[in-house]
């Protein structure tokens, strides 16, 4: 096996120059590259999903289903909007004028920023590779894209099919950690594109505010589930188990991390995800086929760390069984935590589900907005008016009622954070627009032209001209005609 | 006169708790609020006019016309459209769903971020302050301003007028300079909203990053004139004229830096500018009272040395004259100085006009490419392949055929930079949306579960469920009716 290549400061510093090289002789700006690029990311979809799946296995141990439907599908579905819609995105678009620049027209390009960099995370290595650079291509950019190194399997693997693929003077792949990251970092891009955590985002952004590169940073959160009684428990029970568990074991940025509910309603909720629970995964979900592995044993021991604390481990009332060398922990429900453990302090991420109870479901508004802003936030209930209260009151990066994570598949809803939880969005159009500069441009006449705005000033030329530009007509009329 | 209050980092920290405490009451949300600060703004601009006028005629000489028109009148327009259209802009948008996560309703609801600062600048002190603050109260946040100290009679005529009129418990002024700004600078904002220079917006990115804190960065740049043979002389060089030294004298962010044109049509164009110079500002235009002085001595110190560089001060065809006791420069206007002089490497923001010469006008295609991204961009011509060309390829925050500015007075077209020229824009809706959360929010109903996707996990529930997801209902009806 050949020795792995030095990445730093000189090559990360060469791959920019050359990608703005090509960026500049126009590589990428046209229709056909850009649809020809999204051709090819649709063939890797459509010929190569067994060796995704494979990769997946292997560095996370995620089940076909999962690593079939919520990756290789929702990017399918990614390349085939842009596809469809990439002539309506990529058309300026008209804007209204008015008297006070009349005659005129205008409207807003969409231009692509450059040269940019998509920085993605291990736990959906392949959607959140792949579909940020669709909006990057689809904008008309070069782009790098670095994802993580702790999907090694899925890294080499992107790798490999971006690189036979793509077209390299204008897309490419770099592996590495954090010498390589910090390397591609020290560079000017148009645009970073990052998914991860808070904590790394700050980085990110500083690193970037020395070129006065705009960002997008996809982070994370304790996204709340807050389950009123006025619900169907068996479904909302099922939905919470599915999105938490079947959708890489908890280690989603928008996995429900804890729920919210009354004291009153919990040991029913209790007993009912048991139930599912059992249904789903079996008498030992821990041997679970349908269900990730915990990614690596940094994240074992930090996840071990959450169920040990005192005050925590007493608190488990489902699960809690360990097996560090499979790298699994079995699905765990605690009941009442304190609300300073670490477990209630930290993105959980990962199999564990903390359940708080109230006296009343009011307060979990205030629970909710006594932390940082997550990513989404979540409700079952059948009431009419709590829903709208709940949608209009807390703040998060998204909200869905009556089910888990699924508006991420919705394209025309923008995905993205707020505060804690990140800034910028993406899917559908949005990210499109992300990738671009809305520039604006207005087309004047060189006729008509009146001497109302040029000096030397007068009285005169002052009110008409503030009467133009209030869009008065009336005013205008008066003045025009010396009655005011 | 009472000692200035220090404020520093316990003060800064009190104010932003203070504002918090506001906004988590709720304070700023309500539409009937928003629209009473609205409307304060307004009496702003209709009963106090003539000591806006009196600050900036104190603080930068602004003619009257330029105070009322490009300042107030502007502000009055923003104020205006905000109170017309804000309940549209406050209401959700709905947006469409699909058959993947059918039934469903989706909408993207605008909330606002929370706490915002806005730092303004010197040069047109009460439209850069007060028209950003529209977008932060539009958008229901509670808002600091910190306006320039550069224009102190305005900056204290800003806060005497905005603690007289707006709600102090949710809208507060902050003067002061490096050390006020700095504290505010460590507090943790929803959202900074910063206009002046590139280096210094890299200061504000580099704190917002520790705080996770968008902002808007609106800077400046050098913003070049393309000017072509095929055009109307006469219009051009006047609205060049009245948009450069019409405008604060060459101080504004969208001021023409420098003109680009062939070396043929170059004496006609200096013939043309001087005798419109002349028509405008007489035969010393040192002594016209229709344009701003030099703000202070710093910068007629840095101007003096633009034009005083050994291969510039030769190249003066026009003007030249400096008065440093009355901080005056006449219009000046220079030919073809080199590229790389400091007049040349700097954003101007003051009276001189270099004119560089070119062998065809293909040629400034390049010369603008191959400089950092200005905030505008402008092109003068009949020609309309040019124009669709320049607007195509040249990348500014915007960009104007056949005038200069005027884009700014448009409220449908996002204003804002690109590159070195910022991130962010504003305007109209743009301020709204500006300053708010674009949330997500996907309402499902509890009926009608499938059991597709829950596990244990199948070859069956796969296809059907990749089917849902690719809403592929041809597919879908095949795997239910067991033909795949």
């Amino acid at each position: 096996m050949a020795a792995k290549k030095v990445f730093g400061s000189a090559e990360a510093s060469n791959l920019v120059t050359e990608l703005r090289r090509s960026f500049d002789d126009g590589v990428t700006r046209g229709y056909e590259w850009r649809v020809t690029q999204l051709k090819k990311l649709m063939i890797i979809c459509d010929n190569h999903e067994p060796e995704i799946v494979a990769a997946l296995r292997d560095d996370l141990g995620k089940p076909e289903l999962e690593s079939s439907v919520y990756e290789v599908s929702l990017l399918r579905n990614s390349i085939k909007l842009a596809l469809k819609q990439l002539k309506n995105w990529m058309a300026p678009e008209k804007a209204k004028t008015s008297l006070t620049t009349f005659p005129a027209s205008a409207e807003i390009v969409s231009e692509p920023l450059g040269v940019v960099l998509v920085i993605s995370a291990w736990n959906y290595p392949f959607l959140l590779s792949i579909d940020p650079v669709i909006g990057a291509i689809s904008a008309g950019n070069a782009v790098v894209l670095k994802p993580s190194e702790l999907a090694p399997a899925s890294s080499a693997l992107l790798t490999k099919l971006l690189e036979q693929y793509l077209d390299p003077s204008a897309v490419r792949v770099v592996e590495g950690a954090v010498t390589e990251t910090s390397a591609l970092l020290e560079q000017k891009w148009d645009k970073i594109f990052y998914t991860g955590s808070s904590k790394i985002g700050r980085v990110i952004m500083a690193a970037a505010a020395k070129h006065l590169t705009p960002v997008v940073l996809e982070l994370g959160g304790k996204s709340p589930v807050v389950v009123d009684s006025d619900t169907d428990l068996k479904v909302t029970v099922r939905r919470i188990i599915v999105g938490k568990w079947g959708c890489n074991n908890g280690q989603a940025c928008i996995s429900p991390d804890y729920i919210l509910t009354t004291k009153e309603y919990a040991p029913k909720l209790i007993d009912a995800m048991k139930l599912e629970l059992e249904k789903f995964y079996g008498k030992n979900p821990i041997e679970s086929k349908d269900m990730s592995r915990i990614v690596n044993s940094n994240h074992f021991d930090r996840l071990s760390k959450l169920l040990d604390e005192k005050e925590v481990s007493d608190k488990i009332v489902y699960g809690g069984e360990k097996d560090r060398e499979n790298l699994k922990i079995a699905p765990t429900i605690l009941l009442d935590v304190p609300l300073d453990s670490l477990i209630m302090s930290e993105e959980i991420f990962g199999p564990l589900l903390p359940i708080l109870t109230l006296n009343n479901l009011e307060e979990s508004f205030d629970v909710i907005r006594s932390r940082p802003k997550p990513l989404a936030a979540y409700l079952f209930t059948h009431n009419k008016k709590l829903k709208e209260r709940f949608a209009a009151t807390v703040s998060a990066g998204g909200i869905v009622v009556n089910d888990i994570a699924v508006h991420l598949a919705l394209h025309t809803l923008p995905f993205g954070g707020v505060g804690e939880s990140g800034m910028g969005a993406y899917h559908g159009k949005f990210s499109f627009d992300a990738f671009s500069h809305k520039k604006a441009v207005l087309y004047r006449s060189l006729f008509g032209d009146s001497a109302v705005r040029y000096p030397p000033y007068s009285r005169g030329k002052l009110r008409l001209l503030k009467a133009l530009v209030d869009s008065n007509i009336f005013d205008l009329f008066k003045v025009l005609l010396g009655l005011a």
